[in-house]
């Protein structure tokens, strides 16, 4: 255990998923209310694209992420007005992302270990500076997101009655597509893209079964993001040797277990409490 | 003389080349119950969107309570048509109509003893007190359409507009929701319109009817509307209105309305 708490790799691993949880689960808590949780995952796997892009010219795959997210969420955001019509053009312009995400990981040769943390993530090796760049923007999106939240909250549960109360619903859903992006960028960038889905929509899943309001239903997302988070790097820490070769298991693994598992634990008490 | 609550002049609204409404002009006074009647498609809906200032005329002018209606949006309440929560919302009772109270404005609802007393003043105002902490997704449809109009009314507007309350309630419930409305209308002193295609729950409440047909409007006293000379006039075509054990049904070409 004392090894656990003194490994400076660990202390990175803390800071860094702490931020990247605490920031998922709030936004998607508005993911899951919104029934976002496709266009989410789209956004997250379209960032995969520009990470993989910016590999290939040297960059690091976090702006590569980030500009492609906040790009794919500007796209949603103008051609999808209905839900149906989200969901149609968020899944081709999914597939060509990732399609041209595929042809730039196959012509990136050089870095074969920087393709497996994009897919699923380095959490014991974040860069410091990169690190404060991830502290920063979390803090920025977290900021817009406690600024807009009265009227985001109008927006997806009355739609109707918040326009007449003057809520322009319009703006705030496509303000709210682009607080998303960012969130999904960094949470891809710490726990891979593959997997930040998992930390994405589980905790707020979690925390909506669970407690009827909305305030609370935050709070306790992001705490039960940040616990899941902390769980799965110190399983993976001592995983180590678990399983034939000298490697532990990936954080990502118990990050996607534990958040399914906690989901399916507390629907089946919300079920067992409702009737 | 203090200015009607909703005047109209000469409106005019198309869509798709169609006249929804064509050249319609009223006035309404301030405390009136009024019940807007028509036939699917006859513009009920568009004429609240106008007055809320979400649809603009195409011609015409627009006042609510003297102004134009964008700057008077913070004395109206609106009851959206369709009321259908989902099941799993995390919201309670109380969290869905202090929605209404202060969901346009920016920042995190911080606690705040004048919201929550406001708050379950409207929900006392429709009944609902004892549901406050009830999930609002899993209460019954009449119980939502309750809530929905404790939303509209908790930010104490002049003038509140209901789309269609009565829709998919039964006719005991939708006599309850029309007495409610009428007697918060007079409480409250409350400016009342409200949009339906049944004008019988409305007929012991309602001050004046305005009642929309081809695009054209009438509004007066039940009896100086619902007959067969006015009707034939504003359908242009011949009507039949007819009194069945105290309900009335109107018969317009192939349209029944009851």
């Amino acid at each position: 255990m004392s090894a656990f708490f003194s490994s400076p790799s660990v202390d990175a691993a803390l800071v860094a998923s702490t931020i990247v949880a605490a920031l998922s689960a709030a936004i998607g808590y508005f993911v899951v209310l919104r029934g976002l949780t496709f266009a989410g995952h789209a956004v997250t796997d379209i960032g995969l694209t520009g990470g993989a892009g910016a590999l290939l010219v040297g960059l690091d795959p976090l702006f590569g992420l980030l500009a492609f997210s906040v790009g794919a969420a500007a796209a949603i955001g103008v051609f999808g007005e209905r839900a149906r019509e989200r969901d149609l053009a968020t899944g081709l312009v999914l597939s060509l992302a990732l399609g041209v995400g595929a042809l730039f990981l196959h012509l990136q040769t050089t870095f074969a270990n920087a393709q497996t943390s994009l897919l699923f993530g380095s959490v014991f090796d974040a860069d410091p500076a990169l690190l404060r760049v991830v502290a920063i923007l979390a803090a920025l999106a977290l900021a817009a997101l406690a600024i807009m939240y009265r009227p985001l909250l109008f927006a997806s549960v009355a739609p109707d009655a918040a326009r007449s109360a003057g809520v322009p619903i319009r703006s705030v859903g496509y303000a709210f597509l682009l607080i998303m992006a960012v969130a999904v960028a960094e949470t891809a960038q710490i726990v891979g893209v593959l997997i930040s889905t998992a930390l994405l929509v589980g905790p707020a899943a979690t925390a909506i079964a669970l407690v009827r309001d909305p305030l609370r239903g935050v709070a306790l997302a992001m705490l039960i993001a940040i616990v899941e988070a902390w769980v799965s790097i110190a399983l993976s820490f001592a995983s180590f040797g678990w399983s034939a070769g000298a490697h532990s298991w990936p954080v990502s693994f118990f990050v996607a277990a534990i958040a399914l598992v906690v989901y399916v634990g507390a629907s089946a008490f919300r079920d067992g409490t409702a009737s | 003389m203090s200015s009607p609550a909703v005047s109209f002049e000469n409106v005019a609204f198309d869509r798709a080349q169609r006249h929804i409404l064509n050249r319609v002009s009223f006035e309404i006074e301030s405390g009136e119950f009024i019940g807007i009647i028509g036939g699917n498609g006859a513009g009920k809906s568009t004429l609240l969107e106008l007055i809320i200032g979400t649809l603009v005329p195409t011609s015409g002018r627009i006042r609510v309570f003297g102004e134009p209606p964008h700057s008077a949006r913070g004395s109206i309440g609106y009851v959206p048509q369709r009321i259908e929560l989902d099941p799993d919302l995390p919201l309670r009772a109380r969290d869905f109509v202090g929605l209404g109270f202060d969901g346009a404005h920016f920042g995190l609802p911080l606690p705040n003893a004048n919201r929550k007393a406001k708050v379950e003043e409207a929900l006392a105002d429709v009944g609902a007190l004892a549901l406050a902490d009830q999930p609002a997704g899993r209460l019954s449809g009449g119980e939502q359409q309750r809530l929905a109009i404790a939303q509209a009314i908790v930010g104490r507007p002049k003038l509140v507009l209901l789309d269609e309350p009565l829709a998919n309630l039964d006719l005991r419930s939708s006599t309850e929701i029309a007495a409610l409305v009428a007697r918060l209308g007079r409480e409250r002193g409350m400016t009342v319109l409200l949009v339906a295609h049944d004008v019988n729950p409305l007929l012991r409440v309602m001050d004046r009817v305005l009642y929309l047909a081809g695009g054209r409007a009438a509004l007066g006293k039940v009896d100086e509307i619902i007959n067969e000379d006015t009707l034939s006039r504003l359908y242009d075509q011949p009507v039949d209105v007819l009194r069945v054990r105290g309900r009335v049904v109107v018969v317009a070409g192939d349209e029944t309305h009851q």
